[in-house]
């Protein structure tokens, strides 16, 4: 029963900011044998949610810091042991028909590279070995929609009886089980309450969830929750917010948009949206407005000669959000602003984004207008030192003037745009400065300007 | 609206067509006085008179080259290969001047080539082939293989009217054995869409032509499974959403085809499937299709190589248990 190998399962660092990290599952029980860069436990920080693969193979001998826990990066969550120095495994799938003891052997030789002495004489590991080892290789094998449909509803696939080939959980077995457990699951969700650590962990347990009273669901947040509440509530206690909008006449950009979409579609498969445009038109006017693309570091102004844009996206059911960003927009055109942004909001309602692409934005646009929202204040991202809001388009009777000089209404499509900025840097005449020459862009610019 | 079999859907399919269009022309071997070597347009000539029902010499490169002249000065030519088999020796005129005429100097070239295609009767290599994939290779062709005689009419109708070279690919082993109710009127099927054969929900069937039947009559005799079954119509275009949408359903996808096995249209499905469905699979994409050798002759070596219903269901078994 050596321990010497043991192998040491760290809280990992996902990127330079990120301070904590909090265990969201462990896809792995104590006692269960583990391989090296296998998936061993998810974690989720306030950038991105992963798994963290197994440092080591061995068999997982404890397990630290329990599920709902944050902690610091490199706190110590579970340890991995040689095999059989940790507690008994789990008695076989069902199915399996030898007896206890001689399965427990089995797995221990299966398992140990070399297990002289382990095995307790008199077992005869021969008779299990081979049924063993056939059902367990079989079982194993997850098929690709099984397992985006374990990920989906967060289910270990070898927790669900199997009913293919060789034990395989097959499809119908997973939406089945899903369905029992949906069925199976009250109508309000207990509070889960973290189990307590067999040692402490070096953070502090948070403390218990308040009871619910009568009419009262809790749950507790997730990390990003976390991260969202304490980053808003920080830049509003850091920058000085005010904002500004103006109107701006879209009949050019729509028209533009109207030739160039079904080609965009065809060629390229992308869609082009009035988003593109604006981030096209703001870049290129970031240029003369330099501060709006800055920061306060310190006591000093930093400006940057490139536009990291970020793109606010709202995840599924408008519960979190994400402000992936496109590095150096600035070098992009049209369609590679359209792209762009489409990639960053699939990868991010997939959960595919890494944490670089997260990191980094000198300046952000959020887009609330797909709702019908006329007007907001959104807060900035920091420590930049302005957001762009975008509006809905909506057509309304607009005074223009006509060829011979007289007023007319006409009815033209018409999109808000706020600028959020911080005033500790940005005066109101510098961003009204700004906005109207977005204006100017997006009401003047031809195709080829794009 | 009548019963009809395959092959009279096709004759007056194209018949109605004559009488509409004065453009529609056909030429091939044997087409005029004899009406045809399957007989599908036995009385053209006395109705539209030679010079609308051209006998060929014994050239396919006469008459897929005649027919893409024809076309280039404005005609709707429809033209006949006896077999399927004998349109390698008209390759050239079709692939190097017919499917690439409109990329190079704009002219379409709106011919029609019938393919009497298929085995299952004894043919031998020469009279049994189906050869889709070789011409779906080709940019500028278009391959439609009906399985119904409402869809050989109205898939007839399409290809004279589209302004490309389409091939017909009709299988000779349904033309008197598949009757189905064809509408008297004009009408046509849109190429490149597919037809649900049977709706299910367990493992999906991709296949077209003959082996559609085959694929049915699989799945009667597994009563417990819920077979779907995509009759493509069309190999190219071919209708990739439609295929995508049943594999999503079912994730379980079973490819069926007569011709051989090899760079067969199936594998391209298959890589599609495995492309853009991967998430969605339960079990490995399967194929069915004859082995890669040339048609035997001798019958019990002929039931051997064309996928039979045993075949299908095993296959069909096989991804039910996996």
């Amino acid at each position: 029963m050596a321990t010497g190998t043991a192998v040491d399962v760290v809280m990992p660092q996902m990127g330079v900011s990120v301070s904590e990290g909090t265990v969201t599952r462990w896809l792995k029980s104590v006692g269960d044998h583990v391989d090296a860069d296998e998936s061993i436990v998810e974690i989720s920080t306030d950038k991105v949610d992963t798994e963290v693969p197994s440092p080591g193979t061995g068999t997982l001998t404890e397990i630290l810091v329990h599920e709902g826990q944050t902690v610091a990066v490199g706190t110590l969550l579970g340890r991995i042991g040689d095999a059989g120095a940790g507690p008994a495994a789990p008695p076989p799938p069902s199915g399996a028909s030898v007896a206890e003891p001689a399965t427990q052997a089995a797995t221990d030789a299966a398992t140990t590279a070399s297990s002289e002495g382990d095995v307790a004489p008199g077992e005869d590991r021969v008779t299990a070995a081979e049924p063993e080892s056939h059902d367990g290789h079989d079982r194993t094998f997850v098929s690709p929609v099984v397992a985006r449909i374990a990920a989906e509803h967060g289910i270990d696939p070898a927790s669900v009886p199997g009913s293919g080939r060789g034990g395989r959980v097959t499809k119908k077995d997973m939406l089945a089980f899903v369905e029992r457990q949906q069925g199976a699951a009250p109508a309000v969700p207990a509070p889960e309450i973290p189990a307590p650590a067999r040692e402490p962990a070096s953070a502090q347990p948070p403390p218990g969830p308040p009871q619910p009273e009568g009419g009262e669901g809790v749950e507790p947040m997730n990390a990003m929750r976390r991260g969202i509440a304490e980053h808003m509530r920080r830049s509003l206690d850091t920058a000085a917010h005010v904002t500004s909008a103006i109107e701006v006449d879209m009949s050019k950009v729509v028209a533009i948009r109207d030739r160039l979409k079904p080609e965009y579609q065809r060629s390229y498969g992308v869609n082009l949206t009035y988003l593109a445009f604006v981030a096209r038109a703001t870049v290129e006017t970031l240029r003369d407005w330099p501060w709006v693309n800055a920061e306060l570091r310190g006591e000093s102004i930093v400006t940057h000669n490139y536009v990291n844009l970020g793109f606010a996206v709202a995840l599924e059911g408008g519960k979190g959000l994400i402000v992936p960003v496109l590095k150096h927009a600035e070098g992009l055109n049209l369609l590679g602003m359209a792209r762009g942004v489409a990639d960053l909001a699939e990868r991010a309602r997939t959960k595919k984004l890494l944490p670089d692409d997260v990191q980094g934005g000198t300046f952000t646009i959020t887009n609330p207008g797909s709702f019908g929202t006329f007007h907001g204040t959104p807060i900035i991202n920091q420590p930049q030192s302005g957001i762009l809001g975008t509006y809905a388009v909506v057509k309304r009777p607009w005074v223009i003037r006509d060829e011979n000089g007289n007023d007319a209404i006409a009815i033209r499509p018409i999109m808000n745009l706020t600028l959020t900025y911080d005033h500790r840097l940005v005066d109101g005449a510098y961003a009204g400065g700004f906005l109207h020459d977005l204006r100017a862009r997006l009401e003047t610019s031809g195709e080829a300007d794009y | 609206m009548g019963e009809k079999t395959y092959l009279q859907a096709i004759s007056d399919g194209l018949r109605q067509e004559m009488r509409r269009d004065k453009r529609v022309i056909v030429i091939g071997e044997d087409v005029g006085v004899y009406g045809g070597a399957f007989k599908v347009t036995l009385g053209f000539q006395e109705e539209f008179g030679p010079w609308r029902v051209i006998d060929a010499p014994l050239s396919e490169t006469a008459i897929l080259g005649g027919a893409t002249g024809a076309a280039i000065m404005g005609m709707r030519p429809v033209a006949e290969m006896q077999f399927a088999d004998f349109i390698s020796c008209g390759w050239d005129q079709l692939v190097t001047v017919a499917a690439k005429q409109r990329w190079r100097a704009g002219t379409p070239i709106p011919i029609t080539v019938r393919l009497p295609s298929g085995g299952g009767f004894s043919g031998g290599p020469f009279h049994s082939q189906n050869p889709e994939s070789s011409f779906a290779h080709i940019p500028g062709l278009k391959c439609v293989c009906p399985a119904t005689p409402a869809d050989a009419k109205g898939l007839l109708i399409s290809a004279i009217e589209d302004p490309n070279p389409v091939l017909f690919f009709e299988h000779k082993h349904l033309y008197r054995r598949v009757k189905g109710e064809v509408p008297d009127e004009r009408y046509t099927t849109p190429i490149g869409e597919a037809r649900l054969h049977q709706e299910g929900d367990d493992v999906t069937v991709v296949t077209w032509g003959a082996m559609v039947y085959t694929a049915a009559e699989a799945a009667a005799k597994l009563g417990d499974l819920s077979v779907e079954i995509v009759d493509l119509r069309s190999v190219m275009p071919w209708d990739r959403e439609a295929v995508l949408a049943s594999v999503r359903k079912t994730s379980k996808a079973l490819v069926l085809h007569e011709d051989t096995r090899s760079g067969g249209f199936g594998a391209e499905i298959a890589a599609t499937i495995a492309e853009e469905a991967f998430e969605h699979l339960d079990a490995p994409i399967k194929r069915i299709a004859a082995p890669d050798t040339p048609v035997p002759f001798s019958p019990p070596l002929e039931q051997a190589f064309i996928p039979q219903v045993d075949d299908v269901v095993a296959g069909l078994r096989e991804l039910a248990e996996y």
